[in-house]
């Protein structure tokens, strides 16, 4: 689903990316951990080309992100382009981003309202059921000022889950929330997993990564330090630099 | 162990203290007071203000075609300049250099101009040029080059018809508001949250389209009050029309009753009084533009949440 070639960022003369080979396969769900800076955050919006990578190539389902490869060269893809490869992405953000003057549902019917053209009362019935499914259908006509952090970054993903995604990207889902409301969101995550969605996940939640991953990412300095299985790589990783990052977070 | 819900503790003993005495407080109202009605017995007392002329010419009917035409050029030039400030600022905020640039240059241009300059010139936009042609670019010089007579312009307009009185006035009005608006409308677009944006272009939006439906509606909230002070300045500065001239202007119309009758002092107050409604009913206007862009600003329930909230509170006491 997600295949990353030697991509190389930099912002300025500071390079984040300095060579990442990673493969998402359908239905994997992929944890990536490590320190700040690392460049997991930046790794995971260069696969919707919210960043632009340096160099490398990055491909999700088969097709270049942000670029079109003819005659040997590459070239860039027009905003249109771009906008129709990210409607196959899903994305969470850390500070949820929900848009504050429309209500839970409103939110979570716009993108298929404005992006697809779907009818509004359509898009409204299966924005009613994602909130269902997410646990929020009693709150459906708050605004996102009357919700609690947890309750928003639910909103979020059934906003993003409105889009029928192939991929969902998740940054730092949970860290901007208090310890209690984790768990909810969590819960939803985990659900999304066992239908099937293929999830890149960036987060601190070591236990998560261990019950619902598939595979284990620790990246440092920007590169790939190690991957594997989680079971494996939390109990008996094979690097220091894994060991010393685990023995402060666990 | 059972818990007995029967007998509840007694609430405690409420605090009834002596409140801090605030004597500075009590003397400053007191001296408002008398202030207030020293001023209110000037008004009252003094001959110079002839309160039954001022209250009779006031209301003539040149005075209310004057203040019909001063609102109807506020609304009409706030209106266009708004229009035209959204349109720059987005220009101003175009990655492209050339786009940003021209919108540079016409805010630095028309903010740096006073208006009466601005409308002097309006005026004498007659003399500049005797007609307007719309047409090819450099068409004239085209055909030169290749020797052929003739032009490809298909609107022609006399300058001094369209370049006059009201349109001239309105024109100046206008353009000199788009400059200032488009700084408005910039720094409110520039206070939404960048994640707004990321957000809806994670969700495959447009760039015109997020900008529409989720950056200016919120920019909307920042833009709204220097908004509203723009429009009273340029209720006000309809009285520089007399420049263009247009002297079918509210603070034209009741100079003139004043100089005519030698009742200065009296048609002074009367524009006072009529300015100071007209910026009240803009500020009216304003109060309920503002709480229309603050859904989910604010921490009250809306109607939808109430009827909600009441139905559930219905079913529970079953």
């Amino acid at each position: 689903m997600v295949e990353a070639r030697g991509v190389h960022k930099s912002f300025g003369h500071v390079e984040v990316l300095k060579g990442i080979d990673l493969t998402v396969a359908p239905r994997e769900v992929m944890c990536i951990v490590g320190p700040s800076g690392s460049g997991k955050s930046t790794f995971l919006r260069c696969i919707n080309h919210l960043e632009r990578i340096d160099a490398g190539r990055l491909s999700v389902n088969g097709h270049l992100v942000g670029y079109r490869e003819k005659g040997g060269r590459l070239h860039e893809l027009r905003d249109s382009e771009v906008a129709a490869q990210r409607r196959e992405i899903g994305m969470v953000f850390q500070r949820f981003n929900l848009f504050p003057h429309m209500t839970a549902l409103e939110n979570v019917a716009e993108a298929p309202v404005q992006v697809k053209g779907v009818a509004k009362a359509a898009a409204r019935e299966r924005g009613a059921a994602l909130l269902e499914r997410v646990g929020l259908a009693d709150r459906m006509h708050n605004y996102p000022n009357q919700l609690s952090g947890g309750q928003q970054q639910r909103v979020a993903i059934a906003r993003a889950l409105a889009m029928e995604p192939m991929l969902m990207l998740f940054d730092e889902p949970t860290s901007a929330l208090d310890p209690e409301l984790v768990g909810e969101v969590l819960d939803v995550m985990r659900g999304l997993a066992a239908d099937g969605m293929t999830m890149v996940v960036v987060t601190h939640e070591m236990g998560f990564a261990r019950e619902v991953g598939d595979t284990l990412v620790f990246m440092d300095d920007g590169a790939v330090v190690e991957a594997g299985d989680p079971r494996q790589v939390l109990t008996d990783p094979r690097h220091e630099r894994t060991r010393s990052f685990l023995s402060k977070v666990l | 162990m059972s818990a007995d819900s029967s007998t509840t503790p007694a609430p405690p003993e409420q605090i009834r203290a002596v409140p801090v005495r605030h004597p500075g407080r009590w003397i400053a109202a007191a001296v408002i007071a008398v202030l207030a009605a020293m001023f209110v017995h000037m008004l009252a007392t003094n001959p110079v203000f002839r309160w039954e002329f001022m209250v009779d010419n006031m209301f003539s009917d040149a005075v209310l075609r004057g203040a019909r035409t001063t609102l109807i050029m506020t609304v009409l030039a706030m209106a266009i300049g708004i229009l035209l400030g959204i349109v720059l600022a987005v220009m101003r905020l175009s990655a492209n250099p050339v786009v940003s640039g021209a919108a540079w240059v016409y805010i630095w241009f028309f903010r740096a101009i006073p208006r009466i300059v601005l409308l002097f010139f309006s005026a004498s936009l007659g003399a500049l040029y005797s007609t307007y042609d719309l047409g090819f670019p450099f068409d004239q010089q085209l055909m030169d080059l290749f020797g052929f007579e003739g032009d490809w312009r298909f609107l022609s307009l006399d300058g001094n018809d369209i370049f006059r009185g009201f349109v001239a006035g309105l024109l100046g009005l206008a353009l000199s508001e788009g400059a200032y608006a488009a700084e408005i409308v910039r720094a409110g677009i520039q206070s939404v949250d960048p994640g707004q944006t990321e957000a809806a272009a994670a969700l495959g939006m447009s760039r015109g389209r997020t900008m529409r439906r989720i950056v200016l509606p919120q920019a909307m909230r920042v833009i709204i009050p220097p908004m509203g002070n723009e429009t009273i300045a340029m209720l006000k500065d309809t009285s520089l029309l007399i420049a263009v001239p247009v002297s079918n202007e509210l603070n034209f119309q009741l100079r003139a009753i004043g100089s005519r009758t030698f009742q200065v002092i009296p048609m002074a107050v009367a524009s006072i009084l009529w300015y100071l409604a007209l910026a009240s009913l803009l500020m009216i206007g304003q109060h309920f533009l503002e709480k229309r862009f603050s859904r989910g600003f604010g921490n009250r329930e809306t109607r939808q949440q109430r009827a909600a909230r009441q139905a559930r509170d219905v079913g529970s006491t079953h």
